[in-house]
């Protein structure tokens, strides 16, 4: 299977060390880990990875299982880009005059739709968000501008089509949960799968 | 006892709540309270307050004092596997939480229940590199199924209860809780304990889908060729009668891995054997043949299953385990059923048609009969006056009926011992399976016995690993653990010299080891024993070991170059397995 774009969402309990624990899966495989976010999630007191690797399906999936069996792992999903809604932010710190200067580095960061953050007399700083590849356009196009500093968020990702994790939790607080915390490949795709 | 009772005793013997205490009390009242009734340990400065606690518990807790905080994680764990109860062990910080890390590893990769407790320097030493401070949490994080730093008494009791219930919950697992000095200090209001039975985020059993039952049974009872595989997880599930009424309402035949022995007693007609490297001839070679593969409570380690892309590709496989992380792992799954076999072989049993697959147990039986006048004969009854570890394994099952606690090390005495042992009943094989950690035998041994003090308990053990964790010998001195060791002594590290002998053209690197005089050693410690190096000895001695109340170390010389076989080499088909 080729190697392509999945991001790994992961909801956790908010405790110490769980980001070791987390990446360790990754690198004990000498996965590289291309990007990763923590961040609260929609619900209260409940954490949320935003993972980001080049993979094959089939190693992403094994990841997933062997993060979800992490005792604080709530749930652990995958997607490919096509399923999300994803984002990156960058900020740029470009010197004043270039700025004033040159015309086509204003119309370039308009362009972008870069927002100015700070100016300063011997700089400006910028920001903007979007997809990696525009990111890397814009710094690539700067950098023959004398880009001062640089530097990129690691990707955020909303599932297109999750529910949010409202109702889950509440069903992973009952002793005695229902079937549908536990979503299960297997069934969703079982004429794939009992091929008899 | 009545439950009343018993909550009658555990109140006589424990502190009520609403007390103030030491957070080192509340560590040892969550112990009574979990039943532990003995901990293996190493006192040092990190852990002395709970040490000092200890001193009022004398009556109600056993210490056992190892000698390295290893060999107190592998009594632990054979504590744990001989009486299916959550194994303690007790280190300082630094050194002492560091010698705890092979254990951990042991323990995490064989699914032991363990709850270790280390001591750490004072909260407000962490991260200064104080005297014996080391990172205990970091470390042991991939070796642990959960670990947590105590800062704080009040956690204490919440903390345990927590410890407890994952180690023996699900796919159970080491857990490591790491208490600061000044939390084992401190005075807080207790308010008793409460065992904990729901994790919000941790799911121990998965929900069973009666739908995946239904198409197992179904592919099952379709199969004419089926072959059962079985691990530890029949033993860790508790679910031996359960799985026993399975594969005799299939007429199954079935094989076990290095784990999972003695969760089948050997002489069942059913038991065609041990599967993997040094396995049997049959079950290797029938996984290739047979139509539908039933693993249950199985992980197909790379021991087990040789070349992947040549396993079992002919067959549909069902997968039974706890684990939602081992289906379609190494081995791609037909039908998964996810779930405690205790639970799931019960349901599938009673789909099950019956079906008489004696012709096809026959097939098993005819390659076992050129295993036996390929492999088994000659090393069971040799011909020649040098002794071969099959033949004292063999000796030894007919003075012991196959009773006893069977302990190994690692190495070929191991791969030997788990081929011709025979087993009556579960929790009778205590090994270092997935890690092959040399040095495991004697201290997971002296556990074992505590596990089942009723039962003999025999190490067997190669000269290579005794040397390693020898000092454990000191152990059985002080506290006197009946458990006798049988040292099976070729003077090679055997299995690295049968490696280098088939697939390095006999280059002996560093595989002599010399050894010292192992029943002087003993004498040392006040342990009788002997040492045979004739075949007319050999029954007496056994005899004699078995019958010494006490422990007792018998050294066996045995044949330097013998090889074990059949073999798996590696990288190759387990059909590809070779007599010799």
């Amino acid at each position: 299977m080729e190697k392509q774009e999945f991001t790994i969402t992961v909801y956790t309990e908010n405790s110490i060390g769980m980001i070791g624990r987390i990446t360790g899966i990754f690198s004990r495989r000498k996965i590289n880990i291309e990007s990763l976010n923590t961040s609260p999630s929609e619900v209260e007191g409940i954490h949320r990875f935003t993972i980001l690797i080049s993979e094959s399906e089939e190693v992403v999936r094994k990841l997933c299982r062997q993060i979800e069996k992490q005792v604080e792992v709530l749930k652990a999903y995958f997607n490919t880009n096509e399923e999300l809604i994803w984002q990156e932010q960058a900020l740029y710190k470009v010197p004043a005059d270039v700025i004033a200067e040159k015309a086509y580095v204003e119309r370039l960061l308009r362009q972008y739709g870069a927002n100015v953050v700070v100016i300063r007399n011997d700089y400006i700083v910028f920001e903007t968000a979007g997809h990696r590849e525009e990111i890397d356009r814009l710094t690539e196009e700067l950098g023959k501008y004398n880009l001062i500093e640089f530097v990129r968020g690691a990707r955020i990702a909303i599932i297109k089509d999750s529910a949010g994790f409202h109702a889950k939790i509440k069903q992973f607080e009952r002793e005695e949960p229902g079937q549908e915390i536990v979503e299960n490949e297997f069934l969703d795709q079982r004429d794939d799968v009992f091929t008899m | 006892m009545s439950t009343l009772e018993k909550t009658e005793t555990l109140q006589a013997k424990t502190i009520a709540a609403n007390t103030q205490i030491s957070g080192s009390q509340a560590v040892l009242e969550a112990l009574i309270h979990e039943g532990v009734d003995t901990v293996f340990g190493y006192p040092g400065g990190a852990i002395m307050p709970i040490y000092d606690a200890l001193y009022d518990y004398n009556e109600k807790l056993t210490h056992i004092l190892v000698r390295h905080e290893q060999g107190g994680i592998h009594a632990a764990q054979g504590y744990a596997r001989t009486s299916g109860r959550v194994g303690v062990a007790f280190a300082t910080s630094g050194p002492g939480a560091t010698n705890l890390v092979t254990g951990l590893a042991d323990a995490m990769i064989d699914s032991n229940p363990v709850v270790c407790i280390t001591g750490q320097v004072f909260a407000s030493l962490l991260g200064t590199d104080a005297f014996q401070e080391t990172d205990v949490v970091n470390i042991t994080t991939p070796i642990t199924k959960w670990n947590y730093q105590v800062t704080d008494a009040n956690e204490i009791p919440s903390v345990l209860a927590k410890a407890f219930y994952i180690a023996q919950t699900g796919r159970p697992g080491p857990v490591l809780i790491d208490i600061t000095k000044n939390a084992q200090i401190q005075l807080f209001d207790y308010e008793g304990y409460e065992k904990c039975n729901h994790i919000r985020s941790y799911r121990p059993t998965p929900i069973i889908r009666k739908e995946y039952v239904e198409e197992a049974a179904k592919l099952i009872n379709s199969a004419k060729k089926p072959f059962v595989l079985f691990g530890q997880g029949i033993i860790l599930g508790k679910a031996e009668q359960e799985f026993k009424r399975f594969i005799e309402k299939g007429g199954f035949p079935s094989a076990a891995t290095v784990m999972g022995l003695s969760a089948l007693e050997t002489e069942h007609p059913l038991h065609v054997g041990m599967l993997g490297m040094h396995g049997n001839y049959a079950p290797n070679v029938m996984t290739n043949e047979c139509d539908v593969l039933i693993a249950v409570g199985m992980r197909f380690d790379d021991r087990v299953t040789g070349r992947l892309d040549k396993y079992a590709k002919q067959a549909k496989v069902v997968h039974l385990d706890i684990d939602p992380a081992e289906i379609d792992k190494n081995v791609k799954t037909t039908v998964p059923v996810w779930g405690d076999c205790k639970e799931t072989l019960p349901m599938l049993t009673a789909l099950l048609d019956k079906v008489d697959h004696s012709e096809w147990l026959q097939q098993f039986r005819e390659l076992e009969k050129e295993e036996v006048k390929e492999v088994i004969f000659d090393e069971l009854n040799p011909t020649s006056d040098i002794m071969t570890m099959g033949e004292v394994i063999k000796e030894l099952n007919e003075l012991t009926g196959g009773n006893a606690v069977i302990v190994t090390d690692v190495g070929q005495h191991q791969m030997v011992t788990c081929r011709y042992a025979n087993f009556k009943q579960s929790k009778s094989n205590v090994t270092s399976g997935g890690l092959g950690t040399m040095g495991f035998g004697l201290p997971a041994a002296i556990g074992a016995w505590y596990g089942a003090p009723d039962r003999d308990v025999i190490a067997i053990i190669g000269d290579g690993g005794i040397q390693m964790t020898i000092q454990e010998l000191g152990t059985i001195m002080q506290f006197g653990a009946k458990v006798k060791i049988l040292i099976l002594n070729n003077e090679f590290l055997g299995m690295v010299r049968q490696w280098q002998q088939l697939f390095n053209d006999r280059r002996y690197s560093f595989v002599n080891i010399t050894s010292p005089d192992f029943v002087a050693v003993a004498k040392g410690y006040y342990i009788d024993g002997a040492k045979v190096c004739e075949r007319k000895d050999l029954k007496g001695a056994l005899k004699t070991m078995l019958e010494h109340d006490g422990s007792y170390l018998l050294e066996v010389m045995v044949g330097k170059e013998n090889n074990v076989f059949p073999m798996v080499a590696q990288g190759t088909s387990v059909s590809e397995i070779r007599l010799k």
